[in-house]
């Protein structure tokens, strides 16, 4: 299958700070591919280069086909953007900011910006300086998502969003994965990344770890389990594949190898279960669980561009 | 006093976040007044060198118009105030409005403040803080323009009157900030407002000034000049600007009590679902932006071309009753009337500009606001994207521009200066625009080049406003008045029009631009 994003070598220093080192990224032409990384790994980095808004120092970089530094406005007529932090005109209305992108792209589709909007619930009359981030980052996705774009660069877009607004991005996005658009998805939400992605990469100080697909990444995940149950559970520590158990008294806690999950819920049944939560671990508690030695031995580094910049002066 | 807790350890925040600018501010004002007096002692060496021109200008209603009463005149002190008056009163109140909007509201509207009140702080104590901070500014700033006055000599009743009126009009002007943040959500709409009122000030003054003074009262400025420094200084009508800030600071909090943080007194309203057809393109994107702020410029240039053409009429009629000074200032070429409007136009020129480089500094502020990454992601090119609000800067000059002239020539017309010049002006007006444009190239050029040093802009045509006032009474180098792009300007109508100038003007300008989007095009967009 054609490469609809690829990255060899990609590095790009902000002055004595290394955001990406080396990083290759392959995105094949319509999948949805997760984009994870701890905070300051590089992500937001990657999109900006591959939006031509950053230049790499070296390394190759192509998107459809293209270079995304030299062929940005061709580029951009066929894909779609949606930062995380969206930052909008505040005088203008939310209606108003749509329609304009949606002709600076021109793509504009009224009827589909019309259901989008219904959709999402998000009320276009409103300036967006009265928005919430949530309502802010809804402008966003519907102005991309209202677009006939091949590609979709979305930068963790559902940082706002409520559940059930998750939800119907989701459904958004199975959509545009049904009509055969490449999805580019950076995400901290380990289940929407889960729901939604044929493959990741996970990303760390500015070079790929991981890549591949859900099925082979799972040895990665855990999940966690906090029961109670009406008699003190017994025998647990026994399974395979179960860390971290607690048990005191009736309430037991434990993390479990996603692989052995069943042999573990049923040994709970036998006691009993009263309440059950079961929940994947945070990007977080993994990337600590995996690379938490590491992390511990490198140097401070200084977080990279996102956590660096302070804000804007006005 | 729970609502004040916490002002110290913000008031130290504030000079610790602000010192760089504070100390610029107060620096830069102590030191004009000094150059200025300095100036104006080497300009006048002799008491028959003052008395000549203390009885020249009893009769320039152009000098009177720009600077104030004439009072005092045949002494250095009297002079220092004539010429450093009016200008220092209205930077001393710029210094209030800047650094007030931004500590209150400007705050406020960062969302910075609601960080701050989470904390156990009181609900003015931030407020007062500010207000603390600029107080303690214009008292340093009223206090070594006096000592400075004494230093070189001067009476010490009217340098104390001088430097307690300089302090005074920036704490009124600080009052106007404070409650003008009161009433609205955004700060450019405080410094837009509070400026209207110091503009409005600077005209009442002037047409009182030209007449038989009563106007003057209605302005802070015509207040603090009654109290005649170097003249026979009395000081109650200070005492009258003291009870007005205090009603204006009681006011404000009046009302800051009464509202919600972050919001005004006065709500956004919902606005249209959908976007008007020609908000489709980066051109229609900067002209809404922007929109609101040349409605602004041009309502403040159109009050100042009226009331510069209202005076227009009375500059020969002053002039007329003395025959030999006519003569010697029409010497220089053109009339009386022509160097008034040259004059005014220079003004208004400057004050336009003030536009045009905001006007340009938008491409700066959609980058580090990270708007600008969302336009640049759809098929827009970086060059279309600075372009559209360049080409809004320079056509908005020109807009300015012809506001100015045509209000000016048009009242001037009416007030019985005879309509055939309004022509004449509206050219005056409009040979201004290269010299805008040069300004708009360089914040262009330094953006592509060095973003950072963006800002720098604002520090070169406070620069060329000083050039053009005080340039004389500084003693200015000729090569170094000679940079100011607006001494280049012919100075119509008093001289003829030179087109080769302002091509060469045109060309620096498109050469400056071109060089900044060479820049912008080649480097990272990004947020610092």
């Amino acid at each position: 299958m054609v490469n609809a994003i690829s990255t060899s070598g990609l590095t790009k220093n902000f002055g004595s700070t290394r955001a990406l080192d080396g990083l290759d990224l392959s995105v094949k032409a319509g999948e949805v591919h997760g984009f994870l990384g701890p905070n300051g790994s590089g992500k937001t980095t990657t999109i900006r280069v591959l939006l031509g808004l950053l230049r790499a120092d070296s390394g190759d970089v192509e998107l459809l086909g293209k270079d995304p530094w030299r062929d940005a406005v061709e580029l951009h007529r066929r894909l779609a953007y949606v930062p995380g932090d969206v930052s909008l005109w505040p005088n203008l209305t939310g209606g108003e900011v749509i329609d304009l992108f949606g002709r600076l792209r021109g793509d504009f589709n009224r009827p589909r910006r019309d259901e989008l909007l219904e959709r999402f619930q998000l009320d276009p009359t409103k300036k967006t300086g009265s928005y919430s981030k949530g309502n802010r980052q809804k402008v966003a996705l519907v102005a991309g998502l209202a677009s006939d774009a091949e590609m979709l660069i979305l930068d963790e877009p559902t940082s706002g969003l409520d559940p059930l607004m998750e939800a119907v991005f989701q459904d958004c996005i199975r959509e545009v994965k049904a009509q055969g658009r490449t999805v580019l998805l950076s995400s901290h939400i380990l289940a929407e990344v889960e729901a939604l992605c044929d493959r990741l990469s996970i990303i760390r100080l500015g070079r790929t770890v991981e890549t591949g697909t859900l099925d082979e990444l799972r040895h990665l995940t855990r999940t966690s389990i906090t029961a109670e149950t009406a008699h003190p559970a017994q025998g647990l520590a026994d399974l395979e594949g179960i860390h971290d158990l607690e048990i005191d008294g009736a309430h037991v806690r434990f993390e479990v190898d996603t692989d052995h999950l069943e042999p573990a819920v049923r040994r709970l049944a036998e006691f009993g279960v009263r309440s059950l939560v079961s929940h994947p671990p945070s990007l977080e508690e993994l990337f600590l669980r995996h690379y938490g030695d590491e992390l511990a031995q490198e140097p401070e580094r200084v977080d990279r561009e996102r956590d660096t910049t302070p804000l804007p002066r006005r | 006093m729970t609502s004040l807790t916490g002002t110290v350890a913000l008031s130290r925040f504030i000079l610790r976040r602000d010192r760089v600018r504070i100390l610029i501010w107060m620096v830069s004002l102590v030191t004009l007044a000094a150059l200025t007096t300095v100036g104006i002692e080497g300009l006048f060496p002799t008491q028959a060198a003052l008395d000549q021109t203390a009885a020249a200008t009893a009769h320039n209603a152009a000098m009177i118009a720009f600077n104030g009463a004439p009072q005092g005149l045949n002494t250095v002190g009297g002079q220092v105030a004539f010429q450093f008056g009016a200008m220092g009163m209205v930077l001393v109140a710029l210094m209030s409005i800047f650094m007030l909007g931004r500590l209150t509201r400007g705050e406020e509207e960062a969302g910075r403040l609601e960080v701050v009140r989470s904390l156990p702080v009181g609900l003015h104590a931030n407020t007062l803080a500010a207000t603390l901070t600029v107080a303690a500014m214009n008292l340093i700033v009223g206090g070594l323009t006096a000592a400075v006055l004494i230093a070189q000599g001067l009476p010490a009743a009217g340098s104390v009157t001088f430097g307690v009126s300089l302090i005074l009009v920036g704490l009124f002007f600080g009052g106007v900030a404070l409650l003008v943040a009161q009433v609205t959500e955004s700060t450019r709409v405080v410094y837009g407002a509070a400026g209207a009122v110091l503009g409005t000030a600077y005209l009442l003054r002037a047409i009182g000034d030209i007449g038989d003074g009563t106007v003057s009262w209605l302005s802070p400025i015509g207040v603090a000049q009654k109290a005649r420094p170097f003249a026979d200084e009395r000081w109650w009508p200070l005492l009258l600007l003291v009870a007005v800030t205090v009603l204006l600071v009681v006011a404000a909090t009046a009302l800051a009590v009464r509202r919600d943080l972050g919001a005004g007194l006065v709500a956004a309203r919902p606005g249209p679902p959908s976007a008007a057809p020609w908000l489709g393109h980066p051109l229609g994107l900067a002209f809404r932006l922007q929109r609101g702020s040349l409605l602004g410029w041009g309502a403040g240039v159109l009050v100042i071309g009226i009331a510069y053409g209202w005076i227009g009429p009375t500059i020969d009629t002053f002039i007329g009753q003395n025959k030999a000074i006519a003569d010697m200032f029409s010497a220089g070429g053109g009339s009386l009337t022509d160097s008034y409007f040259a004059a005014s136009f220079r003004l208004m020129a400057l004050i336009a500009t003030g536009f045009a480089i905001g006007s340009a500094m938008r491409v700066r502020n959609e980058e580090t606001s990270m708007r600008a990454d969302l336009v640049l992601a759809t098929p827009v090119s970086r060059w279309r994207f600075a372009a559209s609000h360049l080409a809004l800067a320079c056509a908005g000059s020109v807009a300015l521009l012809a506001v100015a002239g045509l209000a000016t020539g048009l009242t001037y017309g009416l007030a019985g200066g005879g309509m055939h010049d309004v022509p004449r002006l509206f050219v005056a007006a409009l040979v201004y625009a290269p010299a805008m444009w040069i300004m708009v190239g360089l914040v262009i050029a330094l953006d592509g080049l060095v973003p950072r040093l963006v800002g720098v802009t604002w520090a070169i045509l406070v620069a060329c406003v000083l050039e053009g006032f005080l340039g004389a009474v500084l003693g200015l180098p000729r090569w170094l008045s000679d940079l100011s792009p607006f001494e280049r300007v012919p100075q119509l109508p008093a001289a003829s029009l030179t087109l080769l100038p302002l091509v060469v003007m045109s060309a620096v300008a498109a050469g400056l631009t071109l060089i900044g989007l060479i820049g912008l095009r080649r480097r990272d967009i990004a947020r610092i």
